[in-house]
């Protein structure tokens, strides 16, 4: 999809042709986030949906207590040292961003007056800075007000290194003056087409300076507020044991009027997956479990329970397979997979094609994964060659056939094939899961069936996810000839996201694999047209070029996308939650209410 | 007597010390690290995680980190855990009461069942009471608790309702109430704990007892004219349990192992359910103090063995 079919469609929505909501879905269907998408209307002069959630309770509390169960369980309540997103959603309760992200992409105020704008002066037309309104009269738990000190406050806070705060990606290249008491300019070293990043969804959450002055740097983890959150939430600390039970009781002063419904909240954490489904959907115990990372077969049959529903919002997180750029057989200058090298299988076109023809990403879908997950044939979006099909996704094992024997690939005795004395043999890793390892299963059938033969191989989850620099089976190391996994995509823009394959990414040695270009795929054309996406300012084109890198990296076939996995939740009957695929669960418990 | 406990707890002391430099080296020189799930978060960059293994010292020897260990630990310093941010100390006191309740209930439950039925089943051998006990305590500790835990949890919480299978240490109630959720969300693993216990202790206590009840001294005290039940208790009993008390002692952390696959089924907030999650987590420190405390349970229920096994057979004298 190119400049000019984005611009027409946004004029579509511009006329009204086109509503809001198709058009944000057409976007995601070819891969952008919603946020992006909703982020291009606005620069576009269509203004951002004002989304306010439908909301029947006529008065604060009264709801009795809202039972959580997170089989991750919270292990600490600052959002800044979030470690996992059950720390953050444990945070979200008691600390709020000036903004989030609902499903739609739409920027939701919370501790902001308003949302920047062009219109509102709050985005300066050279990208540089953006100003924030903050909302007046909000207070602490404590009672002390917010002000912008608070929100410069985090910005000190989190991009000192010294802090070793998680969120300081969103932090270390700005810099935020305050304006006045309510006001704060986020200035950027250089344009900043995507600028709500600080202060905005899960990195954005606000920790208030009065507590936190004092334990900035070093002194980090002394802070006593560390576990007993003071925030502006509409839920207020009572009491937390880490790894186990956190528990919240509703706030009187919470500066939305009526809010929240729930008189109180805990938070238990522990178990597995599937008993905290069994707790939701069959005996009713809880009211909400997070991440239901359950084989759809078996949700299926504790919602027949009719206690509750699964919910399932879409999010950018992608389960694909990555082949080798480089041998990961031979040794160059003690390092395995080097830079120096190339496969020597995958570099033959003809071979990536024939396994990326070979994936039945149908079946995966519907026979393993069943709601949870979707069919995708893209990194980030649907490039060129899947929109001319109608984004069909292909399974074709004699075209695949075809290609490899065209390709001079030859079938031995033994049903494999081989050419220049090489065997088309492989290994293929992954992580231990139970639907990865029956993935796999499928792949390997299916290429057997072309004459490749695939050695299948899984690692422990603890191990393969490590960053561990001494450990050859992680996978940044990519000591195999394929290797799968999910990837997430933590904030609604691409632009972090892409970065995994650009040159000066790549895993190796030399930078102990923090890399995080891990198949070492390397490109000009993707490394130039990166570049200039980090600075274009105008949406539109900025969205073509996101396309564009999409196209690169997926048409090469070194990348093999394999479905897309949406946040699956299960919901107790009567609750009314409002959930979000771009922002935490969380992020509107405020609105949470039980239909009476 | 004080002595002979204070030799022992110094003789301890080196064995600790071995223990500890095992358990330290094992764990560093296990793959995976406490930052594994920022790894595939895109939004932060290698350097912060990078930053955050220099800060917690992860990258250094694992000689240099084991004396930094040694050295805070003697300082009464137990460490902080990785990925909750607090000390050590105070995440396992917090967890200590729960598991103290589940398994101290539990071998109550145990030592309930075992010694009636081990004691009758032993006076009369063979018999049809006998048999079915047989039977019963070897079904019992054939069945792993997971599977009784999975059993009891579909038949009690699922299928019937009628009892919780989530483990709760805050319950919103009070007076009599509290006590009644308390007791019975505590149902279900103790009673997976207890019979599963109770089956091996019974098997115990009974062959214990046949050893000693065909004794020349029991005829004696029979021939003597004094009543069975006092010629059982007091004669028999009382010898018997010798072996039975260490078997019980030597068994205690080895309960606390087992609780550990009880705490996650059950989620009991336990300090087996932390120590599964720390190893999940990488969280070196906290597996550390954890595991540290299960090899003191076993120095120390080892003396308490010794001493008691002195105190009910006076042939054993503490030297």
């Amino acid at each position: 999809m190119q400049e000019r079919e984005l611009r027409d469609l946004i004029a579509d929505v511009k006329t009204g042709q086109l509503p809001r909501r198709a058009f944000v879905q057409k976007m995601i269907a070819v891969g952008l986030t919603a946020p992006m998408a909703s982020m291009m209307l606005s620069h576009s002069g269509v203004a951002m949906a004002a989304t306010a959630v439908p909301y029947k309770p006529t008065k604060a509390g009264g709801g009795g207590l809202l039972r959580l169960l997170y089989w991750q369980a919270v292990t600490l309540l600052n959002p800044h040292f979030a470690v996992g997103t059950k720390d953050q959603e444990g945070s979200r309760i008691f600390y709020e961003p000036l903004a989030g992200w609902d499903n739609d992409g739409n920027l939701v105020p919370f501790l902001a007056a308003e949302i920047p704008s062009k219109e509102n002066d709050g985005l300066a037309e050279d990208g540089l800075s953006v100003v924030w309104k903050l909302k007046r009269g909000v207070k602490w738990h404590d009672g002390m007000p917010f002000t912008a000190d608070d929100v410069v406050f985090n910005w000190e806070y989190a991009r000192n290194p010294e802090t070793a705060a998680v969120s300081i990606a969103s932090y270390k290249d700005i810099t935020v003056d305050k304006v006045d008491d309510f006001t704060v300019r986020v200035k950027f070293a250089k344009p900043m087409p995507f600028w709500a990043d600080a202060f905005v969804g899960t990195a954005g959450m606000i920790i208030p300076k009065h507590l936190f002055a004092d334990y900035i740097g070093g002194k980090s983890r002394d802070a006593p507020a560390n576990l007993k959150p003071v925030g502006t939430g509409a839920y207020m600390f009572v009491d937390f044991k880490p790894g186990d039970m956190l528990r919240a009781k509703l706030n009187p002063n919470y500066h939305v009027p009526n809010r929240p419904h729930f008189d109180t909240v805990e938070v238990k954490g522990g178990g597995d997956a599937v008993s905290a489904a069994r707790a939701v959907l069959q005996t009713g115990e809880y009211d909400y479990a997070w991440n239901m990372l359950v084989e759809d077969e078996i949700l299926t049959k504790l919602e027949s329970a009719g206690k509750g529903k699964v919910r399932i919002d879409e999010t950018g997180a992608v389960e694909f397979i990555m082949l080798n750029a480089t041998d990961p057989a031979v040794e160059v200058d003690g390092e395995r997979a080097s830079l120096k090298t190339k496969h020597p299988l995958f570099s033959d076109p003809a071979v990536r094609q024939a396994i990326n023809l070979l994936i039945d990403r149908a079946s995966i879908e519907k026979y393993i994964y069943g709601r949870t997950a979707s069919a995708t044939a893209n990194f980030l979006n649907a490039p060129e060659r899947v929109r001319s099909k109608n984004t069909k996704l292909e399974f074709n094992i004699e075209k695949a056939n075809a290609i490899l024997e065209a390709a001079g690939w030859k079938k031995g005795t033994d049903g494999v094939r081989a050419k220049d004395g090489k065997s088309l043999k492989f290994a293929y890793q992954t992580s231990i899961n139970a639907p990865r390892q029956k993935t796999q299963a499928i792949v390997k059938q299916a290429c057997q069936k072309a004459g490749i033969e695939i050695e299948l191989k899984s690692v422990v989850a603890s191990v393969f996810f490590s960053s561990d620099t001494a450990n050859p089976d992680t996978y940044p190391h990519f000591y195999c000839d394929a290797q799968m996994y999910n990837t997430t995509m933590t904030q609604p823009d691409p632009q972090l996201f892409m970065n995994q394959y650009t040159s000066w990414q790549a895993a190796t040695k030399e930078n102990k694999w923090q890399g995080r270009n891990v198949s070492r795929w390397q490109s000009k054309e993707y490394d130039e047209v990166y570049k200039q996406a980090e600075q274009e300012l105008d949406p539109v084109k900025r969205a073509a070029m996101f396309i564009k890198l999409n196209d690169l990296v997926v048409g090469d076939n070194y990348i093999l996308p394999l479905l897309r996995r949406p946040k699956v939740s299960a919901l107790s009957g009567k609750l009314i939650a409002y959930l979000t695929g771009w922002d935490n669960d969380l992020y509107q418990l405020a609105s949470w209410y039980r239909e009476t | 007597m004080g002595k002979y406990i204070l030799r022992r707890l110094i003789i301890a002391l080196p064995s600790l010390l071995g223990i500890s430099l095992v358990l330290f080296v094992l764990l560093a020189l296990a793959p995976g690290d406490p930052f594994g799930e920022l790894a595939t978060n895109s939004n932060i960059p290698p350097e912060v995680r990078e930053a955050l293994r220099v800060k917690f010292g992860i990258d250094d020897p694992i000689f240099v980190r084991y004396l930094r260990w040694l050295v805070a630990m003697l300082h009464g310093d137990w460490g902080f855990s990785f990925s909750s941010r607090i000390d050590v100390d105070k995440l396992i006191l917090q967890r200590v009461p729960t598991t103290l309740f589940v398994v101290g209930s539990s071998q109550i439950l145990a030592l309930a069942i075992a010694l009636p039925v081990g004691v009758y089943a032993a006076m009369r051998p063979y018999s049809i009471f006998d048999q079915i006990a047989n039977t019963f305590a070897f079904v019992g500790f054939s069945l792993p608790t997971f599977f009784t835990g999975l059993l009891l949890i579909l038949i009690f919480s699922v299928n019937l309702g009628w009892l919780p299978f989530v483990y709760r240490v805050d319950i919103p109630a009070t007076g009599w109430h509290w006590y009644w959720e308390y007791f019975k969300q505590g149902i279900m693993p103790v009673t997976v704990l207890g019979l599963f216990q109770a089956a091996s202790y019974t098997r115990y206590v009974r062959s214990a007892v046949l050893d000693v009840i065909r004794l020349d001294y029991v005829t004696t005290a029979r021939a003597k004219g004094i009543g069975e039940g006092k010629v059982v208790i007091k004669h028999v009993v009382r010898n018997a349990l010798i072996p039975v008390v260490t078997l019980v002692a030597l068994q205690m952390p080895a309960v606390f192992g087992g609780a550990i696959v009880t705490e996650q089924i059950f989620r009991i907030p336990g300090i087996g359910s932390l120590l599964i999650t720390s190893i999940l987590a990488n969280d070196t420190p906290v597996i550390m103090a954890v595991t540290f405390v299960f090899a003191c349970l076993v120095v120390i229920f080892n003396l308490l063995a010794d001493i008691i096994y002195g105190w009910l057979d006076p042939r054993i004298s503490y030297r």
